[in-house]
Protein backbone atom coordinates (compact mmCIF):
# COMPACT_ATOMS: atom_id res chain seq x y z
CA UNK A 1 0.00 0.00 0.00
CA UNK A 2 1.38 3.37 -1.03
CA UNK A 3 0.38 6.12 1.36
CA UNK A 4 0.35 9.38 -0.59
CA UNK A 5 -1.99 11.24 1.77
CA UNK A 6 -0.87 14.76 2.52
CA UNK A 7 1.18 14.94 -0.67
CA UNK A 8 0.17 17.54 -3.22
CA UNK A 9 -0.15 16.59 -6.84
CA UNK A 10 1.69 15.60 -8.94
CA UNK A 11 3.73 13.83 -6.21
CA UNK A 12 1.20 10.98 -5.60
CA UNK A 13 1.02 10.01 -9.29
CA UNK A 14 4.83 10.07 -9.44
CA UNK A 15 4.95 7.76 -6.37
CA UNK A 16 2.66 5.33 -8.20
CA UNK A 17 4.76 5.54 -11.36
CA UNK A 18 7.89 4.76 -9.35
CA UNK A 19 6.18 1.81 -7.65
CA UNK A 20 5.03 0.38 -10.99
CA UNK A 21 8.56 0.68 -12.41
CA UNK A 22 10.29 -0.65 -9.29
CA UNK A 23 7.89 -3.58 -8.99
CA UNK A 24 8.17 -4.36 -12.71
CA UNK A 25 4.45 -3.73 -13.34
CA UNK A 26 3.00 -5.66 -10.38
CA UNK A 27 -0.39 -7.34 -10.96
CA UNK A 28 -1.98 -5.32 -8.17
CA UNK A 29 -1.19 -2.09 -6.41
CA UNK A 30 -3.01 -0.02 -3.79
CA UNK A 31 -2.62 3.66 -3.07
CA UNK A 32 -4.24 6.01 -0.56
CA UNK A 33 -4.69 9.70 -1.46
CA UNK A 34 -6.74 12.56 -0.05
CA UNK A 35 -7.50 14.75 -3.07
CA UNK A 36 -9.72 14.18 -6.08
CA UNK A 37 -7.08 15.61 -8.42
CA UNK A 38 -4.74 12.77 -7.36
CA UNK A 39 -7.47 10.18 -7.99
CA UNK A 40 -7.94 11.56 -11.51
CA UNK A 41 -4.22 11.80 -12.29
CA UNK A 42 -3.49 8.26 -11.04
CA UNK A 43 -6.50 6.91 -12.98
CA UNK A 44 -5.16 8.48 -16.20
CA UNK A 45 -1.70 7.03 -15.65
CA UNK A 46 -3.11 3.60 -14.72
CA UNK A 47 -5.22 3.47 -17.90
CA UNK A 48 -2.21 4.40 -20.04
CA UNK A 49 -0.08 1.55 -18.65
CA UNK A 50 -2.89 -1.01 -18.78
CA UNK A 51 -4.39 -1.15 -15.27
CA UNK A 52 -8.04 -0.98 -14.34
CA UNK A 53 -8.80 1.15 -11.30
CA UNK A 54 -11.42 0.90 -8.57
CA UNK A 55 -11.84 3.74 -6.10
CA UNK A 56 -13.20 3.50 -2.56
CA UNK A 57 -13.99 6.69 -0.70
CA UNK A 58 -14.26 7.07 3.05
CA UNK A 59 -14.09 10.32 5.04
CA UNK A 60 -12.49 12.33 2.24
CA UNK A 61 -9.80 9.71 1.68
CA UNK A 62 -9.60 7.58 -1.42
CA UNK A 63 -8.17 4.08 -1.75
CA UNK A 64 -7.32 3.21 -5.34
CA UNK A 65 -6.80 -0.41 -6.35
CA UNK A 66 -4.94 -0.88 -9.62
CA UNK A 67 -5.21 -4.28 -11.31
CA UNK A 68 -3.62 -5.65 -14.48
CA UNK B 1 24.96 31.57 -9.10
CA UNK B 2 22.58 29.07 -7.46
CA UNK B 3 19.29 30.43 -6.19
CA UNK B 4 19.06 30.35 -2.45
CA UNK B 5 15.27 30.21 -2.45
CA UNK B 6 13.29 27.67 -4.46
CA UNK B 7 10.40 29.99 -5.16
CA UNK B 8 7.91 27.43 -6.48
CA UNK B 9 8.33 25.38 -3.27
CA UNK B 10 6.67 28.29 -1.48
CA UNK B 11 3.65 28.20 -3.79
CA UNK B 12 0.61 26.00 -3.29
CA UNK B 13 -0.65 26.43 -6.88
CA UNK B 14 1.37 27.41 -9.90
CA UNK B 15 0.73 30.67 -11.77
CA UNK B 16 -2.70 31.04 -13.33
CA UNK B 17 -3.56 27.59 -11.97
CA UNK B 18 -4.14 29.46 -8.70
CA UNK B 19 -7.17 31.22 -10.18
CA UNK B 20 -10.58 30.82 -8.56
CA UNK B 21 -12.80 28.85 -10.95
CA UNK B 22 -14.97 30.79 -13.41
CA UNK B 23 -18.17 29.20 -12.13
CA UNK B 24 -17.37 30.08 -8.51
CA UNK B 25 -16.59 33.68 -9.43
CA UNK B 26 -19.90 34.18 -11.23
CA UNK B 27 -21.73 32.91 -8.13
CA UNK B 28 -19.75 35.14 -5.76
CA UNK B 29 -20.42 38.28 -7.79
CA UNK B 30 -23.94 37.50 -8.94
CA UNK B 31 -25.84 39.68 -6.47
CA UNK B 32 -23.48 42.64 -6.08
CA UNK B 33 -24.85 46.15 -6.34
CA UNK B 34 -23.23 47.76 -9.38
CA UNK B 35 -23.79 51.33 -10.56
CA UNK B 36 -24.87 51.72 -14.18
CA UNK B 37 -22.85 54.10 -16.30
CA UNK B 38 -23.19 54.51 -20.06
CA UNK B 39 -19.47 55.21 -20.32
CA UNK B 40 -18.59 51.79 -18.91
CA UNK B 41 -18.08 50.00 -22.21
CA UNK B 42 -16.97 46.67 -20.73
CA UNK B 43 -17.75 45.52 -17.19
CA UNK B 44 -17.87 42.23 -15.35
CA UNK B 45 -21.13 41.02 -16.92
CA UNK B 46 -19.47 39.49 -19.99
CA UNK B 47 -16.55 37.85 -18.11
CA UNK B 48 -14.07 39.86 -20.17
CA UNK B 49 -10.32 40.31 -19.67
CA UNK B 50 -10.38 43.93 -18.53
CA UNK B 51 -12.84 46.73 -17.91
CA UNK B 52 -13.06 49.60 -20.38
CA UNK B 53 -14.34 53.07 -19.54
CA UNK B 54 -14.93 55.78 -22.13
CA UNK B 55 -13.37 59.11 -21.16
CA UNK B 56 -13.90 61.04 -24.39
CA UNK B 57 -15.11 60.14 -27.88
CA UNK B 58 -11.63 59.05 -28.86
CA UNK B 59 -10.17 57.79 -25.59
CA UNK B 60 -11.12 54.92 -23.30
CA UNK B 61 -9.31 53.56 -20.25
CA UNK B 62 -8.57 49.86 -20.00
CA UNK B 63 -8.06 48.52 -16.47
CA UNK B 64 -7.00 45.13 -15.25
CA UNK B 65 -5.19 43.41 -12.40
CA UNK B 66 -3.48 40.05 -12.21
CA UNK B 67 -1.14 38.46 -9.69
CA UNK B 68 -0.19 34.96 -8.58
CA UNK B 69 2.28 32.81 -6.63
CA UNK B 70 5.64 31.82 -8.18
CA UNK B 71 5.51 29.67 -11.28
CA UNK B 72 9.28 29.64 -11.66
CA UNK B 73 12.15 29.27 -9.19
CA UNK B 74 14.18 32.13 -10.59
CA UNK B 75 12.82 35.39 -9.12
CA UNK B 76 13.71 37.53 -12.14
CA UNK B 77 11.95 35.09 -14.48
CA UNK B 78 8.92 34.93 -12.18
CA UNK B 79 8.71 38.74 -12.18
CA UNK B 80 8.81 38.83 -15.97
CA UNK B 81 6.13 36.13 -16.29
CA UNK B 82 3.77 37.81 -13.83
CA UNK B 83 4.12 41.14 -15.63
CA UNK B 84 3.71 39.59 -19.10
CA UNK B 85 0.54 37.92 -17.87
CA UNK B 86 -0.90 41.09 -16.32
CA UNK B 87 -0.12 43.27 -19.35
CA UNK B 88 -1.74 40.72 -21.63
CA UNK B 89 -5.30 41.60 -20.59
CA UNK B 90 -4.86 45.10 -22.02
CA UNK B 91 -3.59 43.69 -25.33
CA UNK B 92 -6.53 41.30 -25.42
CA UNK B 93 -8.89 44.31 -25.41
CA UNK B 94 -6.97 45.81 -28.34
CA UNK B 95 -5.39 48.40 -26.06
CA UNK B 96 -1.92 49.65 -25.22
CA UNK B 97 -0.71 49.48 -21.60
CA UNK B 98 0.52 52.83 -20.22
CA UNK B 99 0.61 52.79 -16.41
CA UNK B 100 1.11 49.97 -13.94
CA UNK B 101 1.25 49.41 -10.18
CA UNK B 102 3.08 46.57 -8.45
CA UNK B 103 1.11 44.20 -6.23
CA UNK B 104 3.30 42.06 -4.06
CA UNK B 105 3.14 39.66 -1.14
CA UNK B 106 6.43 38.75 0.52
CA UNK B 107 7.30 36.23 3.25
CA UNK B 108 9.11 37.86 6.16
CA UNK B 109 12.28 35.83 5.65
CA UNK B 110 12.54 36.17 1.88
CA UNK B 111 15.98 37.53 0.93
CA UNK B 112 15.90 41.16 -0.20
CA UNK B 113 17.85 40.21 -3.30
CA UNK B 114 15.09 37.82 -4.43
CA UNK B 115 12.42 40.48 -3.89
CA UNK B 116 14.51 42.93 -5.87
CA UNK B 117 14.88 40.43 -8.72
CA UNK B 118 11.11 39.78 -8.92
CA UNK B 119 10.52 43.52 -9.17
CA UNK B 120 13.30 43.92 -11.74
CA UNK B 121 11.58 41.27 -13.89
CA UNK B 122 8.33 43.25 -13.68
CA UNK B 123 9.98 46.58 -14.47
CA UNK B 124 11.84 45.14 -17.45
CA UNK B 125 8.65 43.73 -19.00
CA UNK B 126 6.68 46.90 -18.34
CA UNK B 127 9.49 48.87 -19.99
CA UNK B 128 9.44 46.55 -23.01
CA UNK B 129 5.66 47.07 -23.23
CA UNK B 130 6.06 50.85 -23.20
CA UNK B 131 4.33 51.13 -19.81
CA UNK B 132 5.50 52.89 -16.66
CA UNK B 133 5.34 51.34 -13.19
CA UNK B 134 4.46 54.26 -10.96
CA UNK B 135 4.25 52.60 -7.56
CA UNK B 136 2.51 49.74 -5.87
CA UNK B 137 1.67 47.99 -2.66
CA UNK B 138 3.25 45.10 -0.80
CA UNK B 139 2.18 43.09 2.23
CA UNK B 140 3.68 40.31 4.35
CA UNK B 141 2.34 36.84 3.57
CA UNK B 142 3.54 33.22 3.94
CA UNK B 143 3.32 32.67 0.21
CA UNK B 144 5.02 35.10 -2.18
CA UNK B 145 2.85 36.64 -4.88
CA UNK B 146 3.48 39.21 -7.58
CA UNK B 147 1.63 40.95 -10.34
CA UNK B 148 0.50 44.28 -11.73
CA UNK B 149 -2.57 46.45 -11.88
CA UNK B 150 -2.40 47.87 -15.39
CA UNK B 151 -4.09 50.85 -17.02
CA UNK B 152 -4.04 51.21 -20.78
CA UNK B 153 -5.66 53.21 -23.53
CA UNK B 154 -7.81 52.20 -26.46
CA UNK B 155 -10.01 54.07 -28.94
CA UNK B 156 -13.63 53.53 -27.78
CA UNK B 157 -14.63 52.31 -31.26
CA UNK B 158 -11.71 49.87 -31.42
CA UNK B 159 -12.34 47.94 -28.21
CA UNK B 160 -12.06 44.20 -28.75
CA UNK B 161 -14.28 42.25 -26.39
CA UNK B 162 -14.62 38.50 -26.07
CA UNK B 163 -18.30 38.75 -27.02
CA UNK B 164 -18.25 40.12 -30.55
CA UNK B 165 -17.51 36.96 -32.55
CA UNK B 166 -19.76 36.50 -35.60
CA UNK B 167 -20.81 33.33 -37.42
CA UNK B 168 -18.25 32.65 -40.13
CA UNK B 169 -15.33 34.20 -38.23
CA UNK B 170 -12.02 32.38 -38.37
CA UNK B 171 -10.34 31.61 -35.03
CA UNK B 172 -6.62 32.23 -34.67
CA UNK B 173 -4.35 31.45 -31.72
CA UNK B 174 -0.90 32.94 -31.11
CA UNK B 175 0.90 30.66 -28.63
CA UNK B 176 1.07 26.86 -28.21
CA UNK B 177 -0.76 25.17 -25.32
CA UNK B 178 0.61 23.01 -22.49
CA UNK B 179 2.33 25.56 -20.24
CA UNK B 180 0.38 24.48 -17.14
CA UNK B 181 1.23 20.81 -17.63
CA UNK B 182 4.92 21.59 -18.12
CA UNK B 183 5.19 23.82 -15.06
CA UNK B 184 3.41 21.14 -13.00
CA UNK B 185 5.86 18.51 -14.29
CA UNK B 186 8.77 20.81 -13.50
CA UNK B 187 7.77 20.72 -9.81
CA UNK B 188 8.76 17.05 -9.74
CA UNK B 189 11.63 17.32 -12.22
CA UNK B 190 9.70 15.62 -15.02
CA UNK B 191 9.83 18.37 -17.65
CA UNK B 192 12.82 18.36 -19.97
CA UNK B 193 15.14 21.36 -19.89
CA UNK B 194 14.27 22.12 -23.54
CA UNK B 195 10.52 22.14 -22.92
CA UNK B 196 10.84 24.27 -19.79
CA UNK B 197 13.02 26.75 -21.67
CA UNK B 198 10.32 26.90 -24.35
CA UNK B 199 7.60 27.37 -21.70
CA UNK B 200 9.54 30.22 -20.09
CA UNK B 201 10.11 31.83 -23.47
CA UNK B 202 6.34 31.66 -24.12
CA UNK B 203 5.40 33.01 -20.69
CA UNK B 204 7.74 35.99 -21.07
CA UNK B 205 6.66 36.88 -24.60
CA UNK B 206 4.34 39.88 -24.56
CA UNK B 207 1.15 39.67 -26.62
CA UNK B 208 2.09 43.07 -27.99
CA UNK B 209 3.06 41.88 -31.49
CA UNK B 210 -0.19 39.92 -31.76
CA UNK B 211 -2.19 42.99 -30.66
CA UNK B 212 -0.32 45.33 -33.02
CA UNK B 213 -1.05 43.01 -35.94
CA UNK B 214 -4.70 42.29 -35.21
CA UNK B 215 -5.81 45.90 -34.76
CA UNK B 216 -5.11 46.46 -38.47
CA UNK B 217 -7.74 43.90 -39.49
CA UNK B 218 -11.47 43.30 -39.03
CA UNK B 219 -11.21 41.43 -35.73
CA UNK B 220 -14.60 40.92 -34.10
CA UNK B 221 -13.55 39.38 -30.79
CA UNK B 222 -10.43 38.64 -28.79
CA UNK B 223 -9.45 37.16 -25.45
CA UNK B 224 -6.20 35.96 -23.96
CA UNK B 225 -5.95 32.29 -23.12
CA UNK B 226 -4.88 32.11 -19.47
CA UNK B 227 -6.07 30.34 -16.33
CA UNK B 228 -9.42 29.16 -17.73
CA UNK B 229 -7.67 27.42 -20.65
CA UNK B 230 -8.55 27.47 -24.33
CA UNK B 231 -11.80 25.65 -23.54
CA UNK B 232 -12.86 27.96 -20.71
CA UNK B 233 -11.99 31.21 -22.48
CA UNK B 234 -13.37 29.80 -25.73
CA UNK B 235 -16.62 28.96 -23.98
CA UNK B 236 -16.88 32.51 -22.60
CA UNK B 237 -16.36 33.83 -26.13
CA UNK B 238 -18.96 31.46 -27.58
CA UNK B 239 -21.57 32.26 -24.91
CA UNK B 240 -20.88 35.99 -24.92
CA UNK B 241 -21.10 36.14 -28.72
CA UNK B 242 -23.95 33.63 -28.98
CA UNK B 243 -22.11 31.46 -31.47
CA UNK B 244 -20.64 27.97 -31.34
CA UNK B 245 -17.00 27.20 -32.00
CA UNK B 246 -15.75 24.40 -34.24
CA UNK B 247 -12.14 23.61 -33.43
CA UNK B 248 -9.81 21.52 -35.55
CA UNK B 249 -7.76 19.82 -32.81
CA UNK B 250 -5.11 18.72 -35.32
CA UNK B 251 -4.45 22.37 -36.18
CA UNK B 252 -3.92 23.43 -32.55
CA UNK B 253 -0.28 23.61 -31.47
CA UNK B 254 -0.17 21.35 -28.40
CA UNK B 255 3.36 21.07 -27.06
CA UNK B 256 4.27 17.38 -27.66
CA UNK B 257 5.85 16.87 -24.23
CA UNK B 258 2.75 18.28 -22.54
CA UNK B 259 0.58 15.75 -24.38
CA UNK B 260 2.87 12.91 -23.27
CA UNK B 261 2.85 14.15 -19.65
CA UNK B 262 -0.95 14.42 -19.75
CA UNK B 263 -1.09 10.81 -20.92
CA UNK B 264 0.66 9.68 -17.72
CA UNK B 265 -1.44 11.84 -15.42
CA UNK B 266 0.90 14.77 -14.76
CA UNK B 267 -1.84 17.39 -14.74
CA UNK B 268 -2.49 20.53 -12.69
CA UNK B 269 -5.55 20.78 -10.48
CA UNK B 270 -6.70 23.80 -12.51
CA UNK B 271 -7.15 21.52 -15.52
CA UNK B 272 -9.87 19.62 -13.65
CA UNK B 273 -11.50 22.87 -12.51
CA UNK B 274 -11.60 24.08 -16.10
CA UNK B 275 -13.07 20.76 -17.18
CA UNK B 276 -15.89 20.90 -14.67
CA UNK B 277 -16.67 24.47 -15.76
CA UNK B 278 -16.58 24.00 -19.54
CA UNK B 279 -17.02 20.29 -20.26
CA UNK B 280 -20.85 20.31 -20.15
CA UNK B 281 -20.75 22.64 -23.18
CA UNK B 282 -18.09 20.78 -25.15
CA UNK B 283 -18.60 17.98 -27.67
CA UNK B 284 -15.15 16.32 -27.70
CA UNK B 285 -15.85 14.07 -30.73
CA UNK B 286 -13.23 11.35 -30.74
CA UNK B 287 -10.44 13.60 -29.39
CA UNK B 288 -7.98 11.57 -27.34
CA UNK B 289 -8.28 12.25 -23.58
CA UNK B 290 -4.67 13.51 -23.22
CA UNK B 291 -5.21 16.03 -26.03
CA UNK B 292 -8.47 17.19 -24.47
CA UNK B 293 -6.62 17.63 -21.19
CA UNK B 294 -4.12 20.02 -22.80
CA UNK B 295 -7.04 22.01 -24.26
CA UNK B 296 -8.30 22.42 -20.65
CA UNK B 297 -4.80 23.16 -19.33
CA UNK B 298 -4.55 26.51 -17.48
CA UNK B 299 -2.07 28.73 -19.29
CA UNK B 300 0.01 31.43 -17.64
CA UNK B 301 0.60 34.39 -19.96
CA UNK B 302 -0.91 32.42 -22.84
CA UNK B 303 -1.58 33.69 -26.34
CA UNK B 304 -4.49 35.57 -27.87
CA UNK B 305 -7.58 33.82 -29.24
CA UNK B 306 -8.77 36.00 -32.12
CA UNK B 307 -12.06 35.82 -34.05
CA UNK B 308 -11.43 37.55 -37.37
CA UNK B 309 -13.60 38.24 -40.42
CA UNK B 310 -13.01 35.35 -42.85
CA UNK B 311 -11.89 37.77 -45.58
CA UNK B 312 -9.07 39.01 -43.33
CA UNK B 313 -8.05 35.65 -41.86
CA UNK B 314 -5.26 34.82 -44.30
CA UNK B 315 -3.58 38.24 -44.34
CA UNK B 316 -3.71 38.45 -40.51
CA UNK B 317 -2.38 34.90 -40.17
CA UNK B 318 0.44 35.74 -42.57
CA UNK B 319 1.31 38.85 -40.55
CA UNK B 320 1.24 36.92 -37.27
CA UNK B 321 3.60 34.25 -38.62
CA UNK B 322 7.08 35.07 -37.43
CA UNK B 323 5.77 37.84 -35.15
CA UNK B 324 4.18 35.60 -32.51
CA UNK B 325 5.42 32.31 -30.97
CA UNK B 326 2.97 30.14 -32.93
CA UNK B 327 0.39 31.50 -35.38
CA UNK B 328 -2.39 28.96 -35.78
CA UNK B 329 -5.69 28.86 -37.63
CA UNK B 330 -7.65 26.62 -35.26
CA UNK B 331 -11.29 26.74 -36.34
CA UNK B 332 -14.36 28.84 -36.98
CA UNK B 333 -17.31 30.43 -35.21
CA UNK B 334 -20.71 29.22 -36.46
CA UNK B 335 -24.36 30.14 -35.79
CA UNK B 336 -25.49 28.69 -32.47
CA UNK B 337 -27.91 25.82 -32.96
CA UNK B 338 -28.66 25.25 -29.26
CA UNK B 339 -26.91 22.59 -27.22
CA UNK B 340 -23.12 22.39 -27.07
CA UNK B 341 -20.99 25.49 -27.59
CA UNK B 342 -17.66 23.97 -28.62
CA UNK B 343 -17.16 21.08 -31.05
CA UNK B 344 -13.76 19.38 -31.27
CA UNK B 345 -12.95 17.64 -34.54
Amino acid sequence: MIDARGQSCPIPVVMVQDAVKRGNSPAELQVKVDAMVCVENITRYAATVGYTVTVDEADGEYTLTLKK
Amino acid sequence: MENEVKLTKLAKCAGCGAKVGAGVLAQLLGDMKVRRDPNLLVGFDKSDDASVYKVTDDLALVQTVDFFPPIHDDPYTFGQIAATNALSDVYAMGGEPKLALNIMAVPKDMPAEAVHEILRGGYDKAYEAGAIITGGHSILDDEPKYGLAVTGFVHPDKVLTNSGAKPGDVLLLTKPLGIGVLTTAAKVGMASAESMARAVELMTTLNRAARDAMVKYRVHACTDVTGFSLMGHGLEMAQGSDVELRLDVGAIDLMPEAVELARIGILPEGMYRNRSFAEPYVDPGDTELCRQDVLYDPQTAGGLLIAVDPADAEPLLAELQGAVPSAQRIGTAEPYRGGKRIFLR
